[in-house]
């Protein structure tokens, strides 16, 4: 497979920042990810290839890691932090309140491949509670408004 | 090193540096409960079972992963140790689903035993259970996560032991469970290894799962049927209404020259044995059909036409082929029949190594020959040809595990690729048929090299590696039979120059080094003595034997298309089929065959008796490095009889005195006990020591140690320790035949069998399990076969 | 992006240059960047160690384990390359302190990890950040690269003739990485499961060699000490806890946010005046002072000074410097609900106590929570708890064990306010299903 030119280049260039090939798994895999939506089976045959593994080897890391997924998910990932800190600032309101304006469940992801829905353990954002993160971006002091306003701009991002 | 000091429980003991913790233990008899920790496999920590307790430790250390230090002193029964053993029990138990009543491990499952010992009586749980459905991985392997408790054995038996690598772990936390290389399907060697070393029933098998529980089967330690390793069996078998049926095979008993392993064959392809199109009763061919017939009358028919055309045409107008699935006994009562009753030396077999060369070779060589546990603990192993993964799975298993074990360095010269070469130090590969060049080239030949160099492999490399090669003292030499004749003779006089060398020479069936040993060949006696020199043999058969070499097989089937040999005594082979004969060539010939299914070449005969095969009988085998096991009965079909027995009913019939072929009861100075007084067991005592020395009264002809007997004293290198033997326990025979060097080979009639993992010659057609995997290229079920049953 | 905050009692080392721009290579060169590293070089890897034990720095991840001893393990020669490893993977629940060091002051961390190298002798360092933190591995290769390009790193740095590469790695998501062995497993492209110890990684570590494996905020604190000198360092902490860290203040406090204040500082003096007390006019209940790992200490238990000796004597830990605070309206049941809800989610499931342990707990929580539970669920929390304490591979068994040993033990009457179907009273919501 022909990943991005960006991909290619630091997956060669990671190559050499190990003795091993392996080493470079989990942080490709997520790469590889992020162009793809998810890791397809031909993707995961194709680092197998690349890196000497057997397919199982590399799904066996595959499942170990909560944000690698084998299943196609929305264009925008919403992870709400549930942890403790966030739950004690209201985590839950978010969650319920955006569970239900989404109309998804947890793991779910909305008819117009727009949004999954993810509820997530501590993201690192305690001190700033409620938090979220929409891929990769981080949103913090949430309420269940701001939150909500939050999706309505990747919403219109999203379709435009 | 000196021996390391430590207490445990209050007892002192001495070990050797390095030790386990749990391995001390168990040395003086405490044991340190585990499902993790398995010998020889990689070290866990993770079932946390064998917590125990080490002064100047703040918590319980793992036994499984402490290495033992002077003055550790250990507690393994207070009450700290006790109480974590049954908590992990008990949180183990958590999402067990306690389905014993129909699991196939009830009754022998670690769990069951870990949890009676040292679990809690009290449930604590009232949630409700992970439940996940069973799988199933190919037609041999299930899995039941519910049941697994990740001990992590099967990941490891199968990458580590097998390297195999077909089962790796997915997920994480109570989710994790063990998956498949293909996510939900199994593509592998399909040993059942995995299934076998499972401590509970989350791994069981196809061809046994709901089928009997553990304690309604006798189990049965044999040996293995199918290729030449000879891999000791249990099998489980249990009443059924046509006698006993074979319903499991595995490796419970681990005390074979196996240890742990068994490949698909040794596991599960004891089917054949029950397959519908088995004979189940003598045939004989009226107008063209076979048609059921009694013993009383087969047998008849075959004295008559025997001695007919004896009488008219000679002994050499008979023809005998004998088997390599035989036992010893039965193959050396043959060529007796052969020699002595029908007067012709008109005997051979499927000869799938050159083994009388080999002996030739090694003429006058002490302990030149090693075992099959010999080839566990070499220093050096060097493999000429052949892919023992695939046609000797033992084998490779001893190679592989000694290398990752051990350490030992293997040399592979080979023509392909094999997948030895992932533990070999160096692999040298030559082109195809160029492996007698290669023997020459260690012989000290260089000219021979320049067959063998090419690419990467040059002279100084070929060159290099016989340096090497020399300076490996204690190496093993396992070859294939790419090697025959002369060949074999230069390879031996490679190895004489290393010290302390020894060979292994690969033949292909489970008792094809038997045959050959017992002298199936038309120019040897047993233990390859020429005919011409067999006056032992005339001696204690108390009569003459044909001098001049007969016909071999070859030979034999032109003289019988030619109209020479009027009659062929064939005992369980299928020539037809292995040497693609022409049927019609024998079409005027009187063919008796024992055999369990109609063959190509059964299908020719004129009376067909129906044989037990070597699970149904006693008797030894002997494998491909000659080691010497015990056959014993474990299934059983009532209408079928042994091949010994229906060669000797036959010799009745010819009006032969079976004395002369059978040594009973020559023995019979036993003392049965009546001299030695009255007490009770005194003579049952002095019963087993006589039977332990070998001079047991055998009262039956059909008792095939009164045959061992005879081998044993007459066929050199079978002087084996009896007790031994009859224990269930290896012994080594030796090759040195100290006569044979004059033996003239024929290589050309060697035919390797060129079996994979999944066939075996004419048992694996007739073997569901090994037509049913996947990997099975040559997948011929003989269900299949479009051949009208007449039985 | 997350904000900052200040109060006046914060001693600023590793906080110094947040706000200042210091990612930005020339700005952090402006702020003594890369001496540190210089100065290393200089005195040499002996001189280094005793700097750091000098420092008493006790590693920031959660263990407390002395900084300067860890490296001193490290054997002199080895026949394998020797690895110096950050461990970046902050996941404690509770603590986002790492995560303003990366943003604010990376060159920190990858001094920090320079000079531990200089002093084992090693000559290649990973920076592993965990997956979540994108824009902070970007900003990290960003400052990697720039600090290559002036020759920092890779071949005879700074013209020492000592060679030393550093490199970002990154994570996808697993709380159990953030252990040491498995942090390496998973940099070697593995499950992150731990590995067996002994060996400890100083000795046998990242692909067979010797590897010292420090936190971000450890690390980041190693440049300041070399330059600070290691009796400075030592002497704004108390005894044997020597220096500042950086306190994460969330919950229910009405400033939350990161604060450096000295080791020893008073947890009480933390939440009513640098955190500005307890939100909405409500009541102290109970604080879990170091990441959800560590035991609750309950209000009146929080007259205590936050160091590792202290801490302990109160029966608890410092940790990850995660400081959660709980007001009178928590139900404490929910509370150990949702830790249990992540230890189990977290745990590798290599060992029966942990992956069984958590498990149970987590239903056991969540039926009792609903309205479920009885009475002998209370005990049965306690016994699988106790029994999964000190008995499992790694320490994440004991990190799910100790908040349920001590909220069961210490708030047993709200167990006990939750038996035979009555609803949590804390909580109107107490009945409806909290998700799996």
């Amino acid at each position: 497979m022909r990943f991005s030119d960006s991909f290619e280049s630091r997956f060669t260039s990671m190559l050499g920042h190990y003795p091993t090939k392996r080493s470079v798994l989990v942080p490709t895999l997520l790469y590889m990810q992020d162009e793809l939506g998810y890791l397809t089976d031909e993707a995961i045959r194709d680092i197998a290839q690349r890196l000497e593994l057997t397919e199982l080897e590399v799904r066996n890391v595959i499942s170990y890691y909560s944000m690698l997924t084998t299943r196609p998910r929305g264009k925008y990932n919403v992870q709400v932090c549930r942890n403790i800190s966030c739950m004690l600032c209201g985590a839950d309101d978010v969650i319920a309140h955006l569970k239900k304006r989404l109309g998804i469940a947890h793991k779910g992801t909305t008819a117009d491949g727009m949004f999954s829905f993810e509820e997530v353990e501590c993201i690192g954002a305690c001190s700033w509670a409620p938090a979220m993160q929409v891929n990769y971006d981080f949103h913090e002091k949430l309420t269940p408004e701001n939150a909500e306003k939050v999706l309505d701009e990747y919403r219109r991002k999203g379709s435009q | 090193m000196p021996d390391v000091n430590i207490t445990v429980d209050g007892k002192k003991l001495a070990v050797p540096a390095g030790t386990l913790l749990i391995e001390a233990c168990k040395s003086v008899g405490i044991e340190v409960p585990s499902f993790c920790y398995y010998p020889g496999l990689s070290l866990q920590g993770a079932c946390r079972m064998c917590l125990v307790k080490i002064e100047k430790m703040p918590k319980l250390q793992t036994a499984c992963t402490t290495v033992v230090t002077e003055g550790m002193v250990v507690s393994t029964e207070i009450d700290e140790v006790r109480q974590a053993r049954k908590a992990m029990l008990e949180l183990l138990l958590a999402n067990h689903p306690l389905d014993c009543p129909v699991c196939d491990a009830g009754g022998e499952c670690e769990l069951q035993d870990m949890t009676f010992s040292y679990g809690a009586a009290e449930s604590k749980l009232i949630d409700i259970k992970n439940h996940k459905d069973e799988q199933q991985w190919s037609p041999v392997v299930y899995f039941d996560r519910p049941r697994c408790i990740m001990c992590y054995r099967c990941v490891r038996i199968c990458g580590e032991g097998m390297d195999v690598w077909a089962l790796g772990t997915a997920n994480r936390g109570s989710a994790q469970l063990i998956m498949p290389n293909h996510s939900d399907y199994l593509e592998c060697e399909e040993c059942g290894m995995c299934i076998d070393i499972c401590p509970v029933g989350a791994l069981t098998s196809g061809a046994y799962r709901y089928k009997t529980r553990p304690w309604e089967m006798k189990h049965v330690g044999t040996v293995c049927t199918h290729c030449a390793d000879g891999c000791k069996t249990t099998l489980g078998v249990r009443r059924s209404p046509t006698g006993m049926q074979i319903v499991r095979g595995d490796n419970r008993d681990k005390s074979g020259i196996n240890g742990d392993f068994l490949c698909i064959k040794g596991r599960y392809a004891f089917d054949f044995a029950s397959h519908d199109h088995r004979i189940q009763q003598p045939l004989i061919r009226r107008e063209g059909r076979h048609v059921p017939a009694s013993y009383d009358q087969a047998y008849e028919h075959i004295a008559l036409r025997l001695k007919e055309i004896r009488e008219q045409h000679g002994g050499h107008a008979i023809g005998v082929i004998g088997s390599t699935r035989t036992s010893n006994e039965e193959s050396y009562l043959l060529q007796k029949f052969a020699r002595l009753l029908l007067g012709t030396n008109n005997i051979d077999h499927h000869r799938t190594a050159d083994f009388p060369s080999f002996a030739g070779a090694l003429a006058r060589k002490k302990d030149a020959t090693a075992s099959m546990r010999d080839v566990f603990n070499a220093p050096a192993i060097l493999l000429i040809g052949n892919d023992p993964t695939e046609q000797h799975p033992l084998l490779a298993w001893q190679i592989r595990n000694n290398v990752r074990l051990h350490r030992a360095r293997l040399y592979v010269v080979n023509s392909s690729p094999i997948k030895l070469r992932r533990q070999a130090a160096s692999f040298t590969q030559i082109p195809a048929g160029s492996e007698p060049q290669l023997a020459a080239f260690l012989a000290g030949d260089d000219s021979a090299a320049n067959a063998l160099a090419s690419g990467e492999i040059t002279r100084e490399a070929l060159a290099a590696l016989r340096d090497k090669l020399r300076g490996e003292p204690n190496l093993i030499i396992i070859f294939g039979s790419e090697l025959r004749g002369s060949s074999i003779d230069s390879l031996v006089r490679f190895g004489a120059a290393i010290s302390g060398a020894k060979f292994v020479c690969l033949g292909d069936y489970a008792n094809s080094r038997g045959a050959a040993d017992m002298g199936l060949y038309p120019d040897l006696l047993p233990g390859y003595v020429p005919v011409g020199s067999g006056a032992r043999f005339h001696e204690e058969w108390g009569a003459p034997v044909p001098t001049e070499p007969g016909m071999n097989l070859l030979q034999m089937v032109d003289a019988a298309k030619a109209g020479r040999l009027k009659a062929l005594y064939i005992v369980g082979a299928n020539p037809v089929a292995r040497y693609n004969l022409d049927p019609f060539a024998l079409s005027k010939t009187f063919i008796v065959a024992h055999d369990m299914f109609l063959t190509e070449t059964a299908l020719l005969a004129e009376v067909i008796l129906p044989a037990a095969n070597a699970y149904e009988k006693s008797g030894t085998f002997t494998n491909t490095c000659g080691d010497l096991q015990l056959l014993k009965k474990a299934g059983d079909i009532t209408t079928v009889k042994s091949d010994f027995e229906m060669l000797l009913r036959v010799a009745d019939r010819l009006g032969f005195d079976l004395r002369q072929l059978v040594p009973f009861r020559q023995a019979e100075r036993a003392d049965l006990g009546q001299s030695r007084g009255a007490q009770s067991g005194e003579a049952d005592r002095h019963a087993i020591w006589l039977e332990a020395h070998g001079l047991e009264p055998k009262l039956s002809p059909f008792d095939p140690i009164a045959m061992l007997d005879e081998i044993q004293r007459l066929v050199p290198g079978y002087d084996v320790s009896r007790v031994e033997l009859l224990a269930g326990n290896d012994q080594h025979t030796s090759i040195e035949a100290g006569v044979a060097s004059s033996i003239a080979s024929q290589p050309e009639l060697i035919l390797p069998a060129n079996d994979t993992l999944f066939t075996s010659g004419t048992l694996g057609r007739y073997s569901r399990t090994l037509n049913s995997v996947i990997e099975n290229p040559r997948r011929a079920p003989a269900d299949k076969a479009d051949r009208e049953v007449v039985v | 992006m997350a904000d900052l905050v200040s109060h006046p009692d914060e001693v600023k080392v590793v906080s110094r240059r947040f706000g200042q721009g210091a990612a930005n290579l020339d700005r952090y060169l402006e702020l003594d960047g890369y001496k540190a590293v210089q100065k290393a070089l200089s005195i040499g890897p002996d001189a280094v160690i005793n700097e750091m034990k000098a420092s008493n720095l006790r590693g920031r991840g959660g263990a407390g384990f002395p900084t300067g001893m860890k490296w001193s393990f490290v054997p002199k020669q080895a026949p394998k390359p020797k690895y110096v490893l950050c461990n970046g993977d902050e996941s404690e629940p509770g603590t986002c302190k790492d995560r303003l060091i990366l943003e604010h002051d990376p060159h920190s961390v990858i001094e920090g990890v320079v000079v531990a190298g200089i002093a084992v002798g090693s000559h290649t360092g990973y920076i592993y950040i965990r997956g979540e933190y994108r824009y902070l591995s970007e900003i990290m290769q960003k400052a990697l690269a720039d600090a290559y390009a002036r020759g920092f790193l890779g071949k005879n740095i700074f013209g020492s003739g000592y060679d030393f590469d550093v490199y970002w790695h990154g994570g996808a998501g697993a709380y159990e990485v953030g252990e040491e062995s498995a942090l390496m497993e998973s940099l070697e492209g593995k499950r992150g499961v731990p590995r067996i110890r002994p060996p400890f990684p100083a000795v046998v570590g990242l692909w067979g060699g010797p590897t010292v494996i420090n936190n971000v905020e450890t690390l980041a604190s190693v440049p300041h000490i070399m330059l600070g000198g290691g009796e400075w360092y030592a002497s704004l902490g108390t005894p044997k806890n020597g220096g500042t860290r950086l306190f994460c203040l969330s919950g229910h406090v009405a400033k939350p946010g990161v604060y450096e204040l000295p080791l020893g500082y008073n947890l009480k003096k933390m939440i009513f005046e640098v955190g500005g007390g307890i939100r909405d006019g409500n009541k102290l209940k109970a604080v879990t002072p170091g990441g959800s790992s560590t035991p609750v200490l309950k209000a009146d238990e929080c007259d205590v000074g936050m160091d590792f000796d202290q801490l302990m004597k109160a029966g608890s830990m410092l940790g990850s410097g995660g400081v959660v605070v709980l007001d009178d309206t928590t139900c404490m049941v929910k509370y150990l609900q949702r830790i249990m809800m992540f230890y189990q989610h977290e745990s590798c499931g290599w060992c029966i106590p942990c992956r069984e342990g958590t498990d149970w707990l987590k239903k056991t929580l969540n039926r009792f929570h609903a309205g479920g539970g009885v009475e002998k669920d209370i005990g049965n929390i306690q016994y699988l708890a106790e029994n999964m304490l000190g008995r499992t591979f790694c320490p994440l068994g004991d990190a799910a064990a100790m908040p349920a040993i001590s909220i069961v033990k210490k708030y047993r009457n709200e167990f006990e306010d939750h038996l035979n179907g009555r609803p949590c009273p804390l909580e109107a919501k107490a009945l409806e299903a909290v998700p799996a």
